[in-house]
């Protein structure tokens, strides 16, 4: 089968790998039919993920059609259109108990190499790393699916695959994002990044109650998205203005009372200390560019909350704990717990609440894949967000 | 029985001792040292002998420090090869008398022999007992259930993957089987020695076997009731010279018995070994399906 393998730095080849098998009882085998790239997958594709391996296949936002199930699934069909999380889950765990499924016990099998760099192993993640387990990932004709009798949502006829895609990662990312700030209609979001998550954390924010949203980016096409289709209420093009100052006007100098952090390890600024940044990333002294979490910090009104969805994955220096300690600011971060928000999410969008497709800017084949991440990375010809049809 | 390796330690302490005589010469007499061994006798040689001395008393007193450790010898070994160089430098002059460093040179290629032969000898005699490796894990069961999954000793070979086979023969017996890293298989019989059900089962192998082993897992609940902290303590006695249980023994590491430890919460919770593509291959591989492996 054609599968996306990452061959080093901003190198990824769509070539051909064996078919996959079931490993385990619980496993199906889902043929992909749409799948699309993460603001995510850009950390590996230029190479700032230090556990990757040539020829990892990428990829963990999907979905397709189970072709194969292990006998230890008993909730699934062949047949069956399923829309896949990107986290892998047990169900059994203490942390799945606790509906924290990102932070499942059982599904990393490198767990004892993760627990060396981040205390203790994240969950087992598609196509994400060998730190989140080394699993293939769904940019693919076929992935396999462990825990299939967990994760995978079975979808209804009637809705299209753009329309339930994003229920893979991006759009309960956003949700999740927006659920840490507490909303009330009262409560004044500031959303860093008007990616795809940015304009989901918007969109859910507003869907959530709240009366206003900010944006902040330095695209014009992603700003307007983010009032036009998101649903922002003021915006904040960081090229033109402070930030900081900014903010203190649009709220009378209290600050925003939840910050959304949206943009993760690869933030982009200006100045003297985006450029110490960015010389320590390349050095490696520093894995993780924390521009955008810092100046959510600093803005964020005190006792106020920082939610943080980005992905960052080693250490940053130059965070502002004092900040962060003496203006009693709360932070609420993770990766995504997915299982939690498919059903409610799903229910939404077929009540219409919301309509993902919104980010969709590019369209394109599996084949076209070297060319999709080159397009992505890069922002060209506005891009937002590219569905691949398998 | 477990035959206990005899006291072997005479002949390193004699070589320490040495090592600190020669160097407390070199140190106090070096002119007349230097004359002894054939070499001239300028200020240059005394200014070495003195080096070399301090080296030498160094060298003695780590031996004395250690005298069951191979290492301190092996350090011996490098000062005698020092010597030789020097010795052989020392030939170049003139002034020297070659007869004599000749005779110098044989005898540290003698005491050479020693110490090389003394370092492996404690090599081989070395490891009686390791300090006991002691692991942990939560597994989200009751204590009942988990105690359960660990006293079905043949059902370890499905998370212990160094494990070939154990069978549970009754009465408190069990014959285990490991696989070796080099290949090939050791095995022994193991009697529980402690049975407490939901609380802790302890064991040793019996007394013959080649890898003299005993352990002991606890079963305690978590505060609160909802789980089940297991606590594992591993001990592996390594007899010296023996070298399948050496080999054996490297693999009751602490990295070895977490790894255990971890699938054994997967089997108990999940109901089996997670499996990821790269994660079945020994050693890094893309994380891509594979062709070969099949379940």
């Amino acid at each position: 089968m054609k599968a996306t393998c990452w061959r080093g730095k901003q190198d990824v080849r769509l070539e051909e790998v064996p078919h996959p098998h079931l490993l385990n009882a619980r496993d199906a085998i889902v043929k992909v039919t749409s799948t699309t790239l993460c603001g995510s997958d850009l950390h590996l594709y230029n190479g700032f993920n230090p556990t990757m391996e040539k020829g990892d296949v990428l990829g963990h936002e999907f979905m397709g059609e189970v072709v194969e199930v292990g006998s230890g699934v008993t909730n699934l069909e062949v047949g069956d259109r399923v829309v896949v999380p990107f986290p892998i889950a047990c169900g059994a765990c203490g942390q799945c108990m606790a509906g924290n499924y990102s932070c499942c016990e059982n599904t990393n099998p490198n767990a004892a190499f993760a627990e060396k760099l981040l205390g203790h192993a994240p969950c087992g993640i598609f196509g994400y790393s060998h730190l989140t387990g080394g699993y293939a990932g769904g940019q693919a004709e076929y992935v396999r699916v462990p825990f299939a009798d967990i994760g995978p949502l079975k979808v209804p006829p009637h809705l299209t695959d753009e329309q339930v895609l994003f229920l893979s990662d991006i759009l309960p990312t956003g949700y999740m994002a927006a659920e840490f700030c507490e909303i009330t209609p009262e409560k004044v979001i500031a959303v860093w990044g008007a990616g795809p998550v940015g304009q989901f954390a918007i969109a859910s924010a507003k869907m959530l109650g709240a009366e206003r949203v900010i944006a902040i980016d330095r695209f014009p096409y992603r700003l307007t998205m983010a009032v036009e289709k998101a649903g922002a209420t003021d915006v904040i093009n960081y090229e033109e203005e402070n930030v900081l100052r900014a903010l203190d006007e649009l709220t009378a100098g209290r600050g925003p009372d939840a910050c959304i952090d949206a943009v993760g390890m690869e933030a982009h600024g200006h100045g003297i200390q985006y450029a110490y940044d960015r010389a320590k990333q390349i050095a490696k002294i520093e894995l993780d560019r924390p521009i955008a979490v810092r100046e959510a910090i600093l803005a964020c009104r005190s006792a106020g909350i920082v939610s943080i969805v980005g992905v960052y994955s080693g250490f940053v220096d130059k965070f502002p704990l004092g900040a962060l300690m003496n203006r009693g600011l709360t932070i609420r971060t993770g990766q995504c717990h997915v299982h939690r928000y498919l059903r409610p999410l799903l229910d939404r969008i077929e009540r219409g609440d919301i309509d993902p497709t919104f980010v969709i800017s590019h369209r394109m084949r599996l084949d076209e894949v070297a060319q999709a991440y080159d397009i992505f990375n890069t922002k060209q010809d506005q891009a937002m967000k590219i569905v691949l049809q398998a | 029985m477990l035959d206990k390796p005899r006291d072997r330690t005479a002949l390193a302490t004699g070589l320490g001792w040495f090592s600190i005589g020669v160097g407390a010469a070199e140190l106090l007499a070096p002119g007349m040292l230097a004359r002894l061994i054939g070499a001239n006798d300028t200020s240059a040689a005394r200014k070495t002998l003195r080096v070399f001395g301090a080296r030498e008393v160094l060298a003695g007193a780590l031996i004395l420090a250690g005298p069951r450790r191979s290492v301190p010898l092996w350090n011996r070994v490098l000062g005698d090869a020092i010597d030789l160089a020097a010795l052989a430098l020392a030939m170049r002059d003139r002034e020297a008398s070659r007869p004599r460093l000749l005779a110098s040179m044989v005898s540290v290629v003698g005491v050479t022999a020693l110490d090389a032969i003394t370092a492996v000898r404690n090599a081989r005699q070395q490891v009686t007992a390791r300090e006991p490796v002691i692991e942990s894990i939560t597994v989200n069961r009751s204590p009942q259930e988990v105690y359960a999954a660990w006293r079905d000793f043949e059902r370890f070979p499905r998370f212990m993957e160094w494990l070939e086979s154990v069978r549970d023969v009754g009465n408190g017996l069990s014959e285990w089987t490991a696989r070796l890293p080099v290949g090939g298989t050791i095995s022994w019989t193991a009697v529980i020695t402690e049975d407490r059900p939901g609380e802790r089962i302890a064991w040793r192998a019996v007394d013959d076997a080649k890898v003299p082993n005993r352990g002991m897992v606890v079963f305690r609940p978590t505060a609160g009731g909802k789980a089940t902290e297991v606590e594992v303590e591993m001990q592996y006695d390594v007899p010296g010279g023996r070298k399948l249980g050496a080999l054996f023994a490297k693999l009751a590491t602490r990295e070895q018995i977490d790894g255990d430890l971890k699938r054994f919460k997967q089997v108990v919770e999940t109901g089996e070994v997670v499996r990821s593509d790269a994660s079945i291959h020994r050693g890094p591989h893309p994380a891509q399906p594979s062709a070969e492996v099949s379940p």
